[in-house]
């Protein structure tokens, strides 16, 4: 089967189910769900950012990166276990919004890319200590990659907020 | 003072500014994006500072260095915020001003304000004494509360506004 028809397809499935009906139905649900959804975002980019910010010599110099890495990172992932889970219960909601959307499937893309970024980074500032401070080719990569996620994380909220303008296909 | 003030934005709404952003498809979206981009700086820049406050988080480095190193972030993404909210605001100000939902979040942005202010005014001045407190005093604690509760309030009243505009 085909992409979009497959997508087709998976949408009036969901569209029918009962927990689709549910939600889309009650009024106060989906913006609660958004609101959950953005506070979330909220911390996630957040902390992404002031680790690249870090990276970059930009933010917090006199503090060794380890630290801030530290501090910031490892709380991405719980709170995107809960962007999965609220941006789940809105495609079920609404299913032929996001799915046969090309900006949705756009923003997913970058937010595969952008964990993966992150991922890299964090393991390799918890493998090294201190080596993206000093070694010069180490700091180079790193500030290119960390530069690539601040867009990359940026570009992720701006195609959410573009999902309602894109026409459904 | 309010009749005044009504005229201005009467007069701001009508303006060529505001009238490109009415009927443009891609300026609104994208003046829109910026915000939710940059209310999402402010949101969680914030919230790394107040869980410092509540006692939470960063407690191993001194709450004034937090404050000193967070808040740049917090203000320069505020600035940006405030300039988008308000190309977005005079593109159809009548409208915002009758919707409860934009109303509450002004009234919750400046409780917010003053919430600050009153921390800055009463608990920084004896900041030394726990700046390296793993706990922090009950004013500090109930400050860094009372800021995480009402920005979630902001971004909630916000969404609201999208569904209640007839707007996206």
């Amino acid at each position: 089967m085909k992409f979009a028809a497959y997508m087709s397809w998976l949408s009036k499935w969901l569209a029918s189910t009962a927990l689709s009906q549910t939600i889309q139905t009650s009024g106060w649900l989906i913006p609660t769900l958004q609101t959950i959804h953005i506070l979330c975002v909220a911390t996630v980019l957040s902390s992404a950012i002031i680790v690249d910010l870090r990276i970059c010599g930009i933010f917090d110099r006199n503090e060794p990166l380890q630290y801030i890495a530290r501090r910031f990172l490892p709380v991405i992932w719980p709170v995107l276990l809960i962007l999965l889970l609220t941006g789940s219960l809105l495609v079920v909601a609404e299913p032929h919004r996001s799915l046969q959307n090309s900006t949705f499937i756009l923003k997913m893309g970058l937010l595969v890319v952008a964990v993966a970024i992150t991922a890299g980074l964090q393991a390799s500032i918890n493998r090294s200590s201190g080596v993206l401070d000093k070694n010069n080719f180490h700091r180079i990569a790193a500030r290119f990659a960390a530069c690539g996620s601040i867009l990359i994380w940026c570009g992720i909220v701006f195609a959410g907020r573009w999902i309602a303008y894109t026409e459904a296909g | 003072m309010i009749p005044s003030l009504l005229q201005l934005v009467a007069y701001l709404e009508k303006s060529a500014l505001a009238e490109n952003i009415r009927e443009n498809d891609v300026l609104f979206p994208t003046i829109e994006s910026v915000h939710v981009l940059s209310i999402c700086l402010v949101v969680g820049s914030i919230l790394i500072v107040d869980l410092r406050l509540v006692g939470l988080a960063s407690v191993r480095r001194a709450a004034s260095s937090v404050l000193s190193t967070i808040l740049p972030l917090t203000w320069s993404a505020f600035a940006i915020a405030i300039t988008s909210g308000s190309l977005m605001f005079i593109s159809n100000a009548t409208k915002y001003l009758s919707n409860d939902f934009f109303v509450c979040k002004m009234i919750l942005i400046g409780v917010a304000g003053v919430n600050m202010a009153i921390f800055h005014l009463v608990s920084v001045r004896n900041l030394h004494l726990w700046d390296h407190s793993l706990n922090p005093p009950l004013q500090a604690r109930l400050a860094g509360a009372f800021s995480i509760l009402l920005w979630i309030s902001v971004v909630a009243c916000g969404r609201w506004i999208g569904f209640t505009m007839g707007v996206n």
